[in-house]
């Protein structure tokens, strides 16, 4: 169609139970994405580990931009434009480092790490230039919770714990896994290209359906007691916490099982110093809870995955090219727990992953399946008769229902109708 | 120090071995290439970078012996979905030069390697530079080390799941 829908348009292309294919293809569609999405909400950029010293940086994204990520010297996490204010040109050419200044190439301009211009080459011929009208851009709110830093371009708008919403609380069931209640992205990401849309990616992540069909290969030859939790048999539950959130919440089968570490396919006994600092720092019965219950499998929208062990980060380059961005979680005060994540993480994601790999396959033949014109809807009814709500009010159904798609799509259009 | 003489077999024994591997891998001969390892194996595809820690930072691949095995395992159940179809791989292999001797007497070698991969997403040119540690068991050699250094190991990569 290759024309955005007006306001009163999308309830055409988005309905309970099904989504129109072109949401999926349409360059259009995607342009309206990155002004009414990435670049209005609250997105995940970074976590403040890995600028854990003064004048360090780390480039970031938010969706096809460059973003870096600095700690200026007064402390301070800053979401810089990687854009010279002169002439455009990118002002950091390294994934990384430690400076105060980042000097344009093009004609030495020279912003501080908090983005102020703090010097161009041949001042004369500037005279009454005001050099605060030129620094580098910012993203305009910047905010973090429990270390994850969040940007969003409007100035106005829900606040992060607004958008966060019941979602905050599974970063809280995260960050408890450390003794002491960090969690560290100090081991490097792998970058994982698909020709594919991110929504793919996105539904995906809290799609319970799908592992024991795509995944069958590994869950056949490793071992592994995962693929029991996603089966026709499973008391685990899909949650929607509204504004696009989702959530697989397989603590109703970790606390059948009664055994600590039984989330990670581990025990106590085979991680000895990490099971004491967890009861030094909890108490004996509370660390026991949290080692049996697992950490969360949740979604945040539009760009920030935990899966249990490690954290994705979505980005999208255009309709049909995204790179799933991952590393292992670490826990601080953890290092025998981190390394079998580290561990675990190289084995199961990015290019060469013995689970990710194959996920990443679907998304492909998903994007090139909807290119075809008929049926032209995407069914998301699974278990549409069965939600119901949970303590706390949130929509949940079996682990293999379709209630995350049906939350996220019906949060997309909310944020799509708006002006 | 090698003579002459000794230093021109190895190098024939070492390129038969290197091009006999690249085959396997081509033709996807999972368990041929499989019994080329040593049972002390490290196969090895770093990301960021060529050097970096695999112990503390994430690479694309760190499979120790079992898991290389694990890795094999999965595509012989013929159910791992991106290698069916199987991507059609032809690679060439260069520049095949004998290293310093390890101290533990493994064979050190380095090559480059090109690879052309058609897969139903598209086709791919994958490049490298290959590593290896060889070793002589019961006569034969064996892999007891391969780091597959990526030229593009910085970048976001698409799925890689045939045999490097």
């Amino acid at each position: 169609m290759n024309v955005v829908p007006r306001a009163s348009q999308w309830g055409e292309l988005i309905r309970p139970d099904r989504v129109h294919g072109s949401l999926y293809s349409d360059p259009a569609i995607f342009e309206a994405e990155l002004q009414n999405i990435w670049y209005r909400i609250w997105v995940y950029v970074g976590h403040e580990s890995e600028v854990p010293n003064a004048n360090d940086y780390v480039v970031k994204s938010i969706g096809p931009q460059s973003v870096i990520m600095t700690r200026d010297e007064q402390g301070k996490v800053n979401l810089l434009l990687n854009r010279c204010s002169h002439r455009g040109n990118q002002v950091c050419s390294y994934d990384r480092g430690n400076a105060r200044s980042f000097t344009c190439p093009f004609h030495s301009w020279t912003f501080a790490n908090d983005g102020r211009l703090v010097g161009y080459a041949f001042p004369d011929g500037y005279e009454g230039q005001d050099k605060s009208k030129l620094a580098l851009g910012r993203v305009t709110r910047v905010q973090s919770y429990r270390g994850f830093v969040f940007g969003s371009f409007a100035a106005e708008g829900p606040t992060l714990e607004e958008h966060l919403g019941g979602a905050a609380e599974t970063i809280d069931r995260l960050v408890r896994f450390s003794p002491e209640g960090e969690v560290e992205v100090t081991a490097g990401f792998l970058k994982h290209r698909v020709k594919a849309n991110w929504k793919f990616i996105l539904e995906n992540e809290c799609d319970g359906y799908h592992p024991a069909f795509v995944h069958s290969s590994i869950f056949g030859v490793a071992d592994s007691a995962i693929g029991k939790l996603y089966g026709g048999a499973s008391t685990a539950v899909t949650r929607d916490y509204g504004n696009g959130h989702t959530e697989i919440d397989l603590r109703p089968e970790f606390r059948k099982r009664d055994a600590p570490m039984s989330w990670f396919g581990t025990t106590e006994e085979r991680l000895p110093d990490y099971t004491a600092r967890m009861k030094a720092a909890y108490g004996d019965q509370k660390a026991r809870e949290i080692m049996i219950d697992g950490t969360p499998h949740v979604m945040i929208f539009p760009n920030l995955f935990i899966a249990e062990i490690q954290m994705f980060v979505i980005q999208p380059l255009a309709v049909d090219d995204s790179v799933q961005h991952v590393t292992a979680l670490q826990f601080k005060g953890a290092p025998d727990m981190n390394r079998r994540l580290r561990q675990q993480t190289m084995g199961s994601v990015g290019p060469a992953g013995l689970l990710l790999a194959d996920d990443s396959e679907m998304y492909e033949r998903c994007h090139r399946g909807v290119l075809a014109r008929i049926p032209e809807w995407i069914f998301l009814g699974r278990g549409e008769r069965r939600e119901r709500r949970d303590e706390l009010g949130f929509k949940v159904g079996h682990v293999t229902d379709e209630i995350p798609s049906r939350g996220i799509w019906s949060h997309y259009r909310s944020l799509m109708e708006k002006p | 120090m090698l003579s002459r003489e000794s230093s021109a077999a190895l190098m024939g024994a070492v390129t038969a071995f290197i091009y006999k591997e690249a085959r396997l891998q081509d033709e996807h001969a999972y368990e041929a290439w499989e019994a080329l390892w040593t049972d002390d194996g490290i196969y090895w595809v770093p990301a960021n970078g060529d050097d970096i820690d695999p112990e503390k930072e994430m690479s694309v691949i760190y499979d120790n012996r079992s898991r290389i095995s694990l890795r094999i395992k999965q595509l012989l159940t013929g159910k791992r979905h991106t290698q069916t179809p199987q991507s059609r791989l032809r690679r060439l292999v260069s520049n095949i030069e004998l290293l310093d001797e390890q101290a533990s007497g493994d064979i050190s070698v380095a090559s480059n390697s090109m690879v052309f991969e058609s897969s139903l997403r598209d086709d791919t040119i994958w490049a490298a530079r290959n590593e290896y540690r060889l070793r002589y068991v019961d006569g034969e050699l064996r892999m007891a080390y391969k780091k597959v250094i990526l030229v593009n190991n910085e970048k976001a990569l698409f799925t890689l799941s045939f045999l490097i």
